[in-house]
């Protein structure tokens, strides 16, 4: 196995996409995701490929847009305000099935907020976060290591079933520094016989569209998109479960709330509380299947995060509400403490409600 | 089970972001589990900087640390915020020339190092984390030339290569103050 060497997390995304092939970036700074862009602006031009800042967010997913439509891996990075701003182009490259990499690396809101660490664009991001019917792939890494990983395997994704794939991370997460490995093998390109790469005057023209005036041809496209989604629930869910199978009580959190709450569960099992975590590494699609399972026999669940309670709805509906749910959370920048889980965990385990 | 967690803290310029990638590239080295964080943001000009360094047998739960047992203190700011949250049993590393007062825990190990003033007495005013780092490691028990150089040749880059041996020296020099 090549050195560990040690990256943040944002430096770990840009270096990944560049090992998954990606060699054109589009992006405008904003903390606490700038070492994305600061790293391609380094290293894309050393090997041919494109860095460019654009004059906006709007502008930098349109220009995504563009290349995604040539069958090229592309990407573009913000943190949350950002990403409002690229909302209609992530509408349009669903609308268009343009597969590409959007990364958020949440920083606390609403408004243009703060610039510390939050996890309150779930809903915008497992709901699509534009207007029309559809989803990204969301994938939400909980270590520098996954940072690396998890890109690759958006890339991935995103063309296997021509979606966009979202990394949804947060300052953390971007910020930090671990030991990370770009030692893995990639999957093969899969063919693009939609992109327009020039006919050579040999086939019909390739057109990359999302504006259907026929509503029967529109609701055609709708229909079969979903039934894409089916497959990418079926086969793409991923999830890690922390000692569930004699869990109690059962949290629910992912990225950094997970590293944190994973303090607090094996803190809780010292104590003698039976508690386990899941932990969501695809937020959409939503890992239902260990929850449903989990139910049977859990007592209660908590749902942590860096927001006023978002995935806590996710969790209600994978397990159909047959246990209850409670939140422990932090907002607007701040992060739970292990303590404030064990908290969290000990008024469930002595019968109350948080 | 070891875990080690670490809050160095100081002004931004002070190098704490560098020392904490020393701290945490020499456990990387010797295979241990590390995470380094640094606080971000509008605070890191001119203001306190910190940073967290776990080193763990362990995989590395959350990365932030908010009780130390180690914490180092490069200016007063730094003692009066985070004084009071080192675990008991801690320690302090405190740069007391900066630092004009006295740690008021009686229940933590306190080392003072003058070493703002033993960086400019050795003509190297920037390397004061540096002979904090040497001492630092000495008192750990973890000050040996072989993994201090391979640490610091991972920090410092390539560009940078001929910074190594002043670092070292400094490194020297803080690890030899009693």
């Amino acid at each position: 196995m090549a050195d560990k060497v040690l990256m943040k997390g944002n430096e770990a995304i840009a270096e990944a996409a560049i090992h998954a092939g990606c060699r054109h970036y589009f992006g405008y700074p904003i903390t606490p995701q700038t070492e994305v862009a600061a790293y391609m602006a380094k290293v894309m031009p050393k090997i041919g490929g494109t860095f460019l800042q654009a004059e906006s967010e709007i502008a930098a997913i349109n220009m995504v847009y563009g290349v995604a439509s040539c069958g090229l891996r592309v990407m573009t990075s913000s943190s949350s305000p950002g990403i409002s701003l690229k909302g209609e182009g992530l509408s349009y490259l669903a609308g268009s099935d343009l597969p590409a990499l959007v990364v958020n690396v949440q920083r606390g809101g609403p408004g243009l907020g703060g610039i510390q660490p939050s996890q309150s664009d779930y809903f915008q991001a497992t709901r699509g976060g534009g207007h029309g019917d559809y989803h990204m792939i969301v994938l939400a890494p909980s270590s520098v290591q996954e940072m690396a990983e998890l890109t690759v395997k958006g890339f991935e994704l995103a063309d296997k079933y021509r979606m966009t794939a979202m990394i949804l991370a947060d300052g953390t997460m971007g910020q930090m520094m671990e030991p990370v490995s770009l030692d893995f093998e990639l999957e093969p390109v899969p063919e693009k016989p939609w992109a327009t790469t020039g006919t050579k005057m040999a086939r019909e023209h390739n057109i990359v569209n999302s504006l259907y005036l026929k509503p029967d041809e529109l609701e055609k496209g709708n229909f079969d998109r979903y039934e894409r989604y089916k497959i990418v629930e079926a086969n793409e869910t991923r999830y890690e479960e922390y000692l569930t199978n004699d869990a109690d009580i059962v949290i629910a959190a992912f990225g950094i709330a997970a590293r944190v709450s994973r303090n607090a569960v094996n803190e809780a099992r010292r104590l003698g509380i039976k508690v386990g975590m899941i932990r969501p590494i695809t937020l959409w699609p939503f890992p239902k299947a260990p929850f449903e399972k989990a139910a049977e026999h859990a007592k209660a669940f908590i749902s942590v995060e860096l927001s006023m309670g978002q995935m806590i709805e996710d969790v209600e509906l994978a397990t159909k509400c047959r246990v209850p749910v409670s939140l422990c959370n932090r907002a607007g920048g701040m992060i739970p403490s292990p303590a404030q889980v064990l908290d969290c965990i000990k008024k469930i385990a002595n019968g109350g409600n948080n | 089970m070891s875990t080690k967690q670490f809050l160095l803290s100081g002004f931004g310029g002070q190098g704490i972001l560098f020392a904490g990638k020393l701290l945490a590239y020499k456990g990387l080295n010797a295979g241990k589990n590390v995470s380094w964080l640094p606080s971000y943001g509008p605070e890191m000009r001119g203001g306190t900087a910190s940073c967290s360094v776990i080193i763990s047998d362990e995989p590395v739960g959350s990365p932030i640390v908010s009780e130390p047992d180690i914490l180092v203190a490069m200016n007063l700011p730094s003692l009066d915020r985070f004084e009071s949250s080192v675990v008991p049993g801690g320690i302090i590393f405190a740069d007391s020339t900066l630092i004009e007062r006295k740690v008021q825990r009686t229940d933590v190990t306190t080392y003072y190092v003058p070493a703002t003033k033993l960086a400019s007495d050795n003509k190297t005013p920037t390397l004061a984390n540096m002979i904090l780092m040497g001492k630092i490691l000495k008192v750990l028990g973890d000050f040996d030339d072989d993994s201090v150089t391979a640490a610091l040749s991972k920090v410092i880059s390539a560009k940078h290569a001929d910074m190594l041996e002043v670092n070292k020296k400094a490194m020297q020099l803080g690890a030899d103050y009693e």
